[in-house]
């Protein structure tokens, strides 16, 4: 990649603050036409806003963006797009309850007569569908079609204006491995013709897959700018994250010198419930780390919901210390010490719009009952050991949930639960979205919580993660459980034989 | 209903089943009573309803949008009293529906940039104006105003004859009329497809880059409009202005629109439903009347019972 071309994109000095919070300070940033263009840095290290800045959402404090030789200062999104800033953000930003083809064209629909030309525009749908491969018809209603499909579709948006600079903010993180494939083909597509591209992702491999050059920023400060081909994993993640890798290697080391394995906390005989999962047997001991393997669909979720009473099980029973239970609703489960922290977030979990300090009363209020009010000194001192215990950024109890990163957001998530110390913590893809720093610092305190007596019941998408951390994986395929495995003694690559390996479905392999 | 599935797409189930609930409701009618299937019953459904569409098919547009307007009721009482004053003050017919337009549209813009600007829930701003048109239909005078201009009785008064000895009023052809321009601006124009997808997700709108300001606001004027407009027609009905016409009757046409099958959550719905609510609160009135022995308050039973349900199909369905 030669620097022939003058840059179409050039942000220089650009600084921002929130109340707070200074999220960006002296950044520059160049695009190319015709690049691939990573932006790279740990949750919270400013990436989201140098791109909502350069998409006109937030207006810089100070410093000034150049589009192809033009200073420009956007005041909405929609200047942004007219100049030829096309964005996708992470969340499908579209209308479900209209049409493809609307979702497409919507501003900009084809007019004839003075009203919309809904012909014509189905039409145009379909050729810019058809730009990117994609097949499906304009006229259905975009709610009929899976997330994936969807991501598409505002790709499809993006790109059916004359753009040339193209925004992808974390595109990949609800896809698949053959729809990012997919995707991927879709950038290269767009490239070669021209288009400058802005890449965000968390996943590292997708990152030297695709990308030319890479920008990395922390704590809203530019780190440096690089040709993807120059800098390997190892210097890329010390720069992100400012330190080294020493962390994720002593859990591992924990990891395998846990051997002392407390009494049974929880078992299932025969659980199951029909058209989620189906009957299986598990066991979870105080002081344990479960790891749960499969592929998205294969039931992960499903077997946990199970265990915390979300959905009722319609075989097979649940016995916590040895006696039977039986789950009437989550209720029942936090009463028996079963914690579930959910996949989602920010639908479940979290109150947005309050503080951290709210959010963790609320958890140790609602734990203790509403009869008995928290002392003032208890609450703070809670709040701030948490604070304290998971790094949450910025250590400022009254900052609003809303305003923080998602990794920190899933440590006050964390922290909500551990208030309320569980004696078995369910967590649904408690690292999924976040950066390596906060992942590293969510499995460090999985390993601690272990090492203090809590049984720990971890699902993950990523096997590297469910491999490091668990003493026994179970592995999950079609909504069933084909295996049960001895953690240390079990590499990555087993696991992945183990989920795609169709031919013997019933075999029980128990190390 | 399988049958129909594929070519039917799910959107429109809730516009069919309220037609079907019409359709059911006057078959009943017309086994019941004689002289109930006739033409003129329905014609009346219409000649009596007339304001009723209208404020309907405003407040489809402030609904699909994702908001409430509580006002409407109150501007249509102000709206016969600026009317029924200004007549007797002497005012040209023209200037008084001009000004009464104008004063629908200016509350409905006001109010629209209250709930922009300051970023406030829509009940609340639209309650402050309910009360503000209320207090102001006072302010011109506490008593009933009749209407004895010459020009609006003649209107008023005035039948159109359709094929088959069917007569309705020139109200009914303004409402029908607003009816198709609101569809036209709903479904054929770039504000019209904004304003469902700021009901669908205002956040995704916005960062589509379409004019969620234009299209907050815009809905509250347009409602304002529809306001004035069906007080003017309530005006043509009553042949009086009053502080104390149309109370509640805002109520009456979110009650229609949300039976029409339009979501409260917004992004979901059309104009044609909130006719149809209209005809279905309509029949049912035109029915407790020919059964003659029950009192009109089951008009409201029925109501209630009816919006229960549908509220409950419409979460259902959304759930699905």
């Amino acid at each position: 990649m030669t620097e022939s071309p003058p840059p179409v994109v050039e942000m220089r000095g650009i600084s921002l603050a929130f109340p707070g919070v200074k999220a960006l300070q002296d950044v520059d940033f160049r695009l190319f036409p015709g690049e691939v263009h990573a932006l790279m840095g740990e949750n919270g290290a400013g990436k989201s806003t140098l791109i909502k800045t350069l998409t006109g959402v937030h207006r810089p404090d100070a410093g000034e963006t150049v589009l192809a030789g033009e200073a420009v200062a956007f005041s909405s999104p929609g200047e942004a797009q007219h100049a030829g800033i096309s964005t996708v953000y992470q969340e499908v930003n579209l209308c479900a309850n209209l049409t493809v083809a609307e979702n497409i064209l919507l501003g900009r629909e084809p007019r004839r007569l003075g009203g919309i030309d809904f012909p014509a525009m189905r039409r145009r749908a379909a050729e810019v569908l058809a730009r990117i491969g994609v097949h499906i018809d304009p006229a259905s209603s975009l709610s009929e079609h899976p997330i994936a499909v969807q991501q598409l579709v505002a790709i499809a948006r993006a790109i059916a204006v004359d753009c040339r600079v193209l925004v992808l903010d974390e595109p990949t993180s609800s896809l698949d491995a053959g729809e990012v494939a997919e995707l991927f083909r879709i950038m290269r597509v767009l490239r070669d013709e021209g288009v400058a591209i802005l890449f965000v992702s968390h996943f590292l491999d997708q990152v030297y897959e695709i990308s030319d050059r890479m920008t990395v920023l922390r704590n809203g400060m530019l780190v440096g700018e690089h040709l993807t081909a120059d800098v390997d994993r190892r210097s890329l993640i010390s720069q992100m994250i400012g330190r080294d890798l020493g962390t994720l290697e002593a859990i591992e080391d924990a990891a395998e010198k846990r051997t002392a394995q407390g009494p049974v906390l929880v078992q299932a005989e025969g659980l199951g419930r029909r058209g989620a999962i189906e009957p299986f047997d598990l066991e979870i001991r105080a002081g344990q780390v479960v790891g749960l393997a499969g592929l998205l669909g294969s039931g992960r979720t499903e077997l946990a919901r199970l265990l915390f009473g979300a959905d009722r099980a319609d075989s097979g029973r649940l016995l916590v210390d040895g006696a039977p239970l039986r789950l009437r609703g989550p209720r029942s489960a936090i009463a028996a010490g079963i914690a579930f922290s959910s996949e989602d977030r920010k639908g479940e979990g979290l109150v947005a719009d309050l503080s951290i300090r709210d959010n963790l009363v609320l958890a140790m209020q609602a734990a203790r009952g509403w009869t008995r009010p928290l002392p003032r000194r208890t609450k703070d001192h809670l709040v701030e050991k948490y604070l304290k215990a998971l790094d949450i950024r910025p250590a400022n109890p009254d900052a609003l949930v809303r305003t923080l990163s998602g990794g920190n957001q899933q440590k006050v998530l964390l922290a909500r639960w551990l208030v309320t110390e569980p004696r078995l913590l369910i967590l649904d893809e408690p690292t999924r979205g976040i950066d390596i720093g906060a992942k590293a610092q969510i499995q460090q305190l999985v390993t601690t919580l272990a090492a203090e007596g809590t049984a720990v019941l971890f699902i993950s998408a990523e096997l590297e993660e469910v491999v490091r951390i668990a003493d026994r994986i179970v592995v999950l395929r079609d909504r069933r459980k084909i295996a049960e495995l001895d953690g240390s003694a079990t590499g990555v690559d087993e696991v992945v034989e183990l989920i795609a390996g169709g031919a013997a479905p019933d075999k029980e392999v128990v190390s | 209903m399988t049958a129909l599935a594929p070519r039917v797409p799910t959107r429109f189930l809730p516009v069919l089943a309220t037609v079907a609930l019409f359709v059911l409701a006057f078959g009943v009618g017309s086994a019941r009573y004689d002289g109930f299937a006739s033409g003129q019953v329905i014609a009346n459904l219409f000649i009596d309803n007339a304001f009723l569409i209208v404020l309907a098919a405003g407040m489809t547009f402030v609904i699909l949008s994702g908001g409430i307007d509580l006002s409407v009721g109150s501007v249509v009482a102000l709206s016969t009293m600026i009317t029924a004053s200004g007549l007797k003050a002497g005012w040209p017919v023209p200037l008084v529906i001009v000004v009464v337009l104008l004063t629908g549209s200016t509350l409905g813009l006001l109010m629209g940039l209250v709930i922009h600007k300051f970023d406030i829930q829509p009940f609340i701003v639209t309650l402050a104006g309910m009360f503000l048109a209320r207090g102001l239909c006072f302010l011109i005078s506490v008593e009933s105003v009749s209407i004895k201009d010459k020009t609006f009785r003649a209107v008023a008064t005035a039948a159109i004859e359709l094929p088959g000895g069917v007569t309705i009023t020139y109200n009914v052809v303004i409402a029908l009329l607003v009816v198709a321009a609101a569809m036209y601006v709903l479904h054929r124009t770039r504000f019209g497809r904004s304003v469902y997808a700021v009901g669908g997700n205002e956040s995704s709108a916005l960062l589509m880059g379409l004019p969620t300001t234009r299209v907050k606001v815009g809905v509250y004027v347009i409602s304002g409009l529809c306001s004035s407009l069906a007080g003017l027609l309530f005006s043509l009905y009553m042949l009086s202005g009053y502080g104390l016409h149309a109370v509640g009757m805002e109520l009456d046409a979110i009650a229609a629109v949300v039976i029409g099958g339009t979501l409260l959550a917004g992004g979901v719905g059309y104009v044609l439903g909130g006719l149809a609510g209209v005809l279905v609160l309509g029949t049912i009135q035109t029915l407790i009347s020919f059964q003659g022995t029950l009192s009109s308050w089951w008009t409201k039973i029925v109501i209630g019972v009816l919006l229960l349900v549908f509220i409950a199909v419409q979460r259902t369905m959304v759930r699905r």
